[in-house]
């Protein structure tokens, strides 16, 4: 568990864009009528997207959206660790792997990156447009060390990589997400091994089936219980 | 050819995005071929076909997917039933989930409806990690077109009314447990349920509820369209079937790949993953299924196979076949204790012998990694572990406790080395003073 509470200045109050609105209620009608509860963790997420971080004012104004009491919200803000607290930078906020897997090729090592060019972690820079934090495997082990930055994916990262991306968010730009080793996906440097066979893809699994197997007649059960 | 799966045996033809994740790619690569037909065979036989396929679920636990399905209810009464879809793909080492979920995202929208059909759900639920927001969009993106396709929806053209919905975490590990995501689904904090009731008689809004993780799903339409035999012929009895497997750590070309199961682990590491770092003799130890599960060593992982029971005979796990392979110049007491801060920072709460449990072990594992411990703290830290397994409402307490014990099993030798270098160097050392907390 980690211990997670709101941040000291809050701002006075917090409105719905129009367009953050029009996604709530789209989110709402994913679920039945009477569960709109079902949507807090997306409607928070949205208002991350809007204001870079969940206030206090935030969350009473989505728990009047759901019909919930505040206290359900702000447990449900404080659990879930992809809710920021507090504001974060606005350029850039670096979520790099520290996990096992990406322990064991590197992470450290960008994390140090991370630590020489932005600061301490969990920590907003100087000049408020980055934050970098440690966090918990992210899910790209295979393309490890990796790191997400905003929304997306750096994977296959080195110390020069990451100091790179680094400064070109710096600049102003948008660095690609995705492997920095030259790789395609999570296929083996060097190229795939694999689904090589061109009979895959010239459209023969497409033909109509005639008879489906096991469908005459009917499979008697003979697996293990 | 490497490994022993054959490319025309494959099931994820687009693993790696080489080609069109789109419903028309995924049609042309045999997506959506025969699935009314499917569906005309009727529920019995889509479940009696998965059960013989003898497909265990991919998540982890490998509970055969045929006989969850079977415990759903047999008439809808008053409660609607739901599939739910675990995409909350969180156990450390394991990337398999999301490379279906952006690249044959139509394999899984497929398999859900022939699911949902199966246990006579009209509605499904994929839960995927907040992360994943590239996988989202994808998913999104995928099911809009199905809709479009006539393929889900009302009055599609399988003749079964099935929607599917996008849902998303935020960042809880714990939310894959599956009665925690139902409570992460229905809008409140990620803590796992007390069961009974299972999910299948109360789940998703106290209604009958089939959770699945994503490959199980993602599967069955190709295992109907191919045959349960043809799946089946696949690995050792029990153990059936082809596996999405992730090579990470110390090899020298990480990879995702669908292979045999029961393929030999060093066949797996050294025709997928390149080798060893330095070769097969520089290897330390693989822990091979995920995070939770316990290290093996050099000789095990000379004869194991990648199968449930191969695994459960070295007292490992096949987990989610995410194999983690770790060289001679690894820190093996600081990787643990890596894991062990994992499941310290992903416990819930709940339950006080993981709450506390997890962080003691933590904080004793990480003075252990520099040897500024009591060499008694060892078997200490054994029994500490053994108190959390088995003593918690899920398997998070189990799953922090096993590590820790794979790693005094196996490498005992090497803490107390440690403490003991440690003491050499000092007059007086601090470990001898420093209760465990």
């Amino acid at each position: 568990m980690s211990v997670r509470r709101l941040a000291k200045e809050q701002p006075a109050s917090f409105a719905f864009s129009k367009a953050t609105m029009e996604k709530a209620e789209w989110w709402i009608k994913k679920y039945p009528e009477s569960r709109r509860q079902s949507a807090v963790i997306p409607i928070l997420w949205l208002v991350q997207k809007q204001e870079g971080w969940v206030s206090e004012p935030a969350i009473r104004a989505i728990a009047e959206l759901l019909d919930m009491a505040f206290i359900r919200v702000l447990e449900v803000a404080t659990f879930y660790t992809m809710f920021m607290l507090e504001p974060v930078g606005k350029t850039a906020l670096i979520q790099v792997c520290g996990t096992t897997p990406c322990m064991l090729r590197g992470a450290n090592e960008l994390m140090k990156v991370c630590k020489e060019k932005i600061g301490p972690k969990d920590h907003l820079s100087a000049d408020g447009r980055f934050t970098w934090q440690e966090v918990e495997c992210l899910g790209a082990c295979s393309n490890a060390p990796m790191a997400q930055i905003n929304d997306y994916y750096y994977e296959d990262l080195t110390p020069e990589t990451m100091a790179q991306i680094i400064d070109d968010f710096a600049a102003g730009k948008s660095p690609k997400p995705g492997s920095y080793a030259g790789r395609h996906t999570s296929a083996p440097t060097g190229g795939a091994k694999t689904l090589l066979d061109p009979k895959l893809y010239d459209g023969s699994a497409a033909k109509p089936i005639k008879k489906l197997p096991n469908s005459d007649p009917a499979p008697v059960e003979k697996a293990p219980a | 050819m490497v490994g022993i799966l054959e490319d025309k045996d494959r099931i994820f033809t687009n693993l790696y995005g080489f080609h069109d994740w789109g419903v028309e790619g995924a049609k042309q690569r045999g997506a959506w071929n025969a699935t009314k037909d499917m569906l005309d065979l009727g529920r019995d036989w889509i479940i009696n076909n998965v059960k013989a396929s003898g497909l265990r679920g991919r998540g982890g636990a490998g509970f055969s997917t045929g006989l969850k399905w079977s415990f759903m209810p047999k008439e809808v009464k008053d409660r609607p039933h739901y599939l739910v879809i675990n995409a909350d793909e969180s156990e450390p080492a394991t990337c398999k989930d999301r490379e279906i979920m952006r690249h044959d995202p139509h394999l899984l929208i497929e398999g859900a409806l022939i699911a949902s059909f199966a246990m006579q759900a009209h509605a499904c639920y994929i839960y995927l990690r907040g992360e994943y927001v590239l996988e989202r969009e994808r998913m999104e993106a995928a099911v809009k077109q199905a809709y479009e396709a006539k393929l889900i929806g009302k009055d599609n053209v399988h003749g079964w009314d099935f929607d599917v919905y996008i849902h998303h975490g935020a960042g809880a590990y714990i939310c894959g447990e599956e009665t925690a995501l139902l409570e992460s689904l229905e809008g409140k904090k990620g803590q796992p349920r007390l069961k009974p009731p299972f999910p299948a008689g109360a789940g998703l809004y106290g209604c009958p509820t089939t959770v699945n993780n994503v490959e199980s799903i993602a599967v069955v339409g190709t295992i109907l369209r191919r045959g349960a035999d043809w799946f089946a012929s696949f690995g050792r009895p029990n153990n059936t079937g082809t596996k999405l497997m992730s090579l990470s750590g110390h090899v020298n070309t990480p990879c995702v790949v669908e292979e045999a199961m029961s393929i030999p682990l060093r066949q797996l590491i050294e025709d997928h993953g390149g080798g060893v770092r330095g070769g097969w003799s520089n290897l330390k130890a693989i822990i091979p299924g995920g995070a939770s599960c316990p290290v093996i060593t050099r000789e095990q992982a000379e004869t194991v196979l990648m199968d449930f029971d191969s695994m459960r005979e070295m007292r490992s796990s096949l987990g989610t076949a995410g194999v983690t392979v770790m060289d001679q110049s690894t820190d093996i007491v600081k990787a643990i204790a890596r894991i062990s801060y994992f499941f310290k920072h992903e416990s819930c709460g709940q339950c006080t012998p993981c709450r506390e449990g997890t962080g003691w072990m933590w904080r004793v594992l990480e003075r252990m990694a520099v040897g500024e411990a009591d060499p008694s703290e060892i078997d200490l830290l054994l029994d500490v572990a053994g108190q959390v397994e088995g003593h918690t409402i899920c398997a998070l307490g189990d799953a922090a406790a096993w590590p820790v014990q794979g790693l005094i099993r196996h490498f005992r030798h090497e803490i107390e080395e440690r403490i003991a270098n440690y003491r050499s160097r000092r007059a007086n050392f601090a470990g001898h003073a420093i209760a465990a907390e």
